[in-house]
């Protein structure tokens, strides 16, 4: 290990000093409302990515540094930039809705910045002790950002679900990971993809490990089985961490999905892909099935969240280059388009509280028609109409699904799809032809709040751009490819 | 006595087991939570000597240091903070739960007894001891960790730091009295 | 295995001590049971309630927390000090930026008023 080691690592050392930062600078700023503090730490995540493109890029190809701990890749920076415009977006959108509901910016500011030191430790992890770790600290961030309103119950309860479920996942994450590092003697990926590739297991243990390994990660990114802490989780957080972790965590979740499973498991495809099409093919309908009859748009969302995660379970169990880069982008397309509608969410103000029924958005495009079209942009979105992003991120994974031979998946993923424009459309109904309660003398009201403006616009804007003009990111996702077969 | 000589630490360690289980029964049967704490610290104890046994002297020390020390004064003090006199099962939640905590409890029974019967016949017993070589020279058990842990493990020896103290944070969060609400004169700007 | 012989001589001998102490003392007092003997002494005044029945402050659980966080942090100390010779000033550099995270820590719940009781 020598010190040209450090130099790719300076934007996570930056992100882990900039989180002590605003935590210790939040008290004092704090008493100004979030508004300072939230500032501070987006500038932060600004000059993380900066640095990414100064020093964290691979100068050619993928390089191990910091005794094999890490890779810096076009994979990992892929997810890393995705984590930090994510993150960016929900502080932006949170600062108004943490100065309502009067709880301080400075802890919240700083636990996302952990939380995405973390994710970034996932994306670009070479081993599976840094992995695990990295796993861990976003996951502590994120149970405690879930619970962070601690005057309401629902917030508590969320936190609780989440926490609870959440180890008992990391415990079986970590039976997987020792039974792998018993039967193939390391925990180094690399030399496990070796050791893998040179000698066709049959080894029970071994699987076993593989499948263990296998549900933790389903539980991370919400797929069914794994799916029962989502609903209560996204619905109890405090709206901005909703949008937070249904988008960022998710996305890193996939890139370590993808890193163990596309990269070093590749040799054991044949034992695994079954698992994952099962799980894929119960995720879709699940998640679509029930969020059909939600009344609440938060868990109406959760629902949609967990759906979208079987879609892009698809690209794994296409195993496949092309199903790969269409995980990735779909990623991408996915955070957009759930950012922005949970920042209509985070705006929608009902009785003084947060206007979370699908009733409260009735009669919003006679009130606010441009709120109601940028909400329409991400309904169809999330549902996949064109010219939006949403379509773009679904035919990708189309595509590499049917390439690879899994009609079945394909046309089922096709069947869901068309169910969830019920439910997206139920919400554009809302707007566009309910007149909202006549009696009613205070119907939600959409607060003005000029940052969480900016951050849906840019969701929005994202969500037309990369689907009217899909091929610069697709570009970037492919350039990812090349680092899984390596390391 | 010869046999007892030869086979020392086979007995040892099922003389060990037998009171690690017991321990275990005990944290379920004791109806008072306090006894039932000290039960698992029992358990916690006796599984440190195995972790000796298997000269792995460093985790031996984790476990008397976190589990017996810190985690225990947790549990202790959540009991008091709560002020549960009385583990009663009769609780209508618990009941219904406990069809479901058998059925988990008996597939990872199942599970483990699976990975150890298979770990057995695949690649035999180990040698049972723990890492204490680096570079080929023989060292101690927690000085061959250290040489290890504190170079290629770096990085996440570093991130354990960030994980506590997000952990600090989240106390202070839950556990402050006055809660978040500090912002002077109420809203922000919005 | 022959190098605990030491230890298990030790703790035999401090298990053997308190037992035997008991023991004798139980042999040789004088024994006149008595209710009121075994009430908390509160000054002479008779107890309002039963000790447990008061709930803890939330603050207690706070610093047990802290205290779970340092503990944790003592353990990462142990087998760096063993093998402080081999590590040098890489480790020793390694350690103080380890410290120095928690001592954030340490500072946030210090100004954050965790620690104060009033």
């Amino acid at each position: 290990m020598s010190l040209a080691d450090f130099v790719p690592f300076l934007p996570e050392i930056f992100l882990g000093c900039a989180g002590f930062i605003v935590l210790l600078a939040g008290i004092p700023l704090g008493r100004r409302g979030s508004r300072p503090v939230i500032a501070l730490a987006v500038a932060a995540l600004a000059a993380t990515a900066v640095l990414i493109f100064l020093v964290g890029r691979p100068a050619a190809g993928p390089q191990l540094i910091l005794g094999d701990m890490l890779v810096v890749d076009q994979f990992a920076v892929f997810f890393k930039l995705l984590v930090l415009a994510a993150s960016a977006l929900a502080l932006v959108m949170a600062a108004g809705y943490l100065d309502r509901a009067q709880y301080s910016g400075g802890e919240f500011a700083s636990l996302i910045l952990f939380a995405d030191l973390g994710m970034f430790i996932m994306a670009s992890g070479a081993n599976l002790a840094s992995l695990y770790v990295g796993l861990e600290l976003m996951a502590l961030s994120v149970y405690v950002l879930v619970g962070y309103f601690k005057l309401e119950v629902k917030s508590n309860e969320g936190a609780v679900k989440y926490f609870v479920l959440g180890a008992a996942s990391s415990a079986i994450l970590l039976y997987g990971i020792s039974l792998i590092y018993g039967t193939t003697g390391s925990l180094d990926l690399e030399t496990i993809r070796v050791t893998l590739a040179e000698v066709p297991h049959q080894n029970f243990l071994l699987l076993l490990g593989i499948a263990l390994v296998a549900f933790g990660m389903l539980f991370k990114v919400a797929a069914v089985p794994f799916h029962v802490w989502t609903p209560d989780a996204y619905e109890g957080a405090p709206t901005p961490v909703t949008a937070f972790i249904s988008v960022a965590p998710k996305a890193v979740a996939f890139a370590m999905f993808l890193r163990l499973f596309a990269g070093t498991f590749a040799g054991e495809v044949e034992h695994w892909r079954m698992l994952l099409w099962i799980a894929s093919a119960a995720t879709m309908i699940y998640g679509n099935v029930a969020a059909l009859t939600q009344i609440n748009v938060k868990r109406m969302l959760a629902y949609s969240s967990i759906a979208h995660a079987g879609y892009a379970l698809m690209g794994l169990v296409a195993g496949s280059d092309a199903g790969t880069w269409a995980v990735l982008m779909y990623m991408a397309v996915y955070a957009f388009m759930n950012l922005g509608a949970f920042g209509f969410v985070i705006l929608l103000e009902s009785r003084g509280y947060a206007g979370e029924r699908i009733e409260d958005f009735a009669g919003l495009a006679r009130r606010h028609p441009g709120a109601a079209a940028g909400m329409l942009i991400f309904m169809l979105g999330l549902a996949g109409i064109p010219p939006t992003a949403g379509f773009m991120g679904k035919l990708y994974l189309w595509a590499a699904t049917v390439e690879a031979g899994y009609i079945w998946l394909a046309v089922i993923s096709v069947l869901m799809s068309a169910v969830s424009l019920y439910y997206y459309f139920r919400l554009v109904v809302q707007m566009y032809l309910k007149e909202g309660d006549a009696e009613d003398e205070s119907p939600a009201e959409m607060l003005s709040d000029r940052w969480a403006g900016a951050a849906i616009a840019v969701c929005a804007v994202m969500t037309l751009a990369i689907g009217l003009w899909p091929a610069p990111l697709v570009g970037w996702a492919k350039s990812g490819l090349s680092a899984l077969g390596l390391v | 006595m010869d046999f007892l000589v030869v086979n020392f630490a086979e007995i040892l360690f099922y003389c060990l087991a037998v009171l690690t289980v017991a321990g275990g029964i005990g944290v379920l049967v004791f109806k008072s939570p306090v006894h039932a704490a000290l039960s698992l610290l029992f358990t916690f104890v006796m599984v440190a000597a195995l972790f000796l046994l298997l000269h792995a002297e460093l985790l031996g020390a984790v476990q008397v240091l976190v589990y017996g020390g810190g985690i225990m004064v947790l549990f202790l003090f959540v009991i008091m903070l709560v002020n549960v006199k009385t583990l009663a099962p009769e609780q209508a939640f618990l009941s219904r739960l406990a069809p479901l905590a058998v059925v988990a409890g008996v597939l990872l029974g199942v599970l483990i007894a699976f990975a150890l019967i298979f770990g057995v016949l695949v690649s035999g017993h180990g040698d049972g001891t723990a890492l204490r070589t680096v570079g080929g020279a023989e060292i101690g058990n927690t000085e061959a960790i250290g040489a290890v842990l504190y170079t290629t493990y770096l990085v996440p020896f570093e991130i354990v730091s960030v994980v506590l103290l997000v952990a600090m944070i989240g106390a202070i969060v839950f556990g402050r009295r006055s809660a978040g609400l500090e912002i002077e004169g109420g809203g922000g700007e919005s | 295995m022959e190098h605990y012989v030491p230890i298990l001589v030790f703790s035999v001998v401090a298990i053997t001590i308190p037992i035997l102490l008991l023991l004798v003392t139980k042999v040789i007092r004088a024994g006149s049971p008595d209710p009121i003997k075994a009430e908390p002494y509160e000054c002479g005044v008779e107890p309002t309630s039963f000790a447990l029945d008061t709930r803890f402050s939330i603050r207690y659980y706070v610093i047990a927390v802290l205290f779970v966080v340092f503990d944790v942090e003592t353990i990462f100390l142990f087998p760096w000090a063993v093998s402080f010779d081999r590590l040098a000033l890489f480790g020793f550099v390694e350690m103080v930026i380890f410290l120095a995270i928690l001592l954030v820590g340490y500072v946030y719940a210090w100004k954050r008023g965790a620690l104060e009781w009033a």
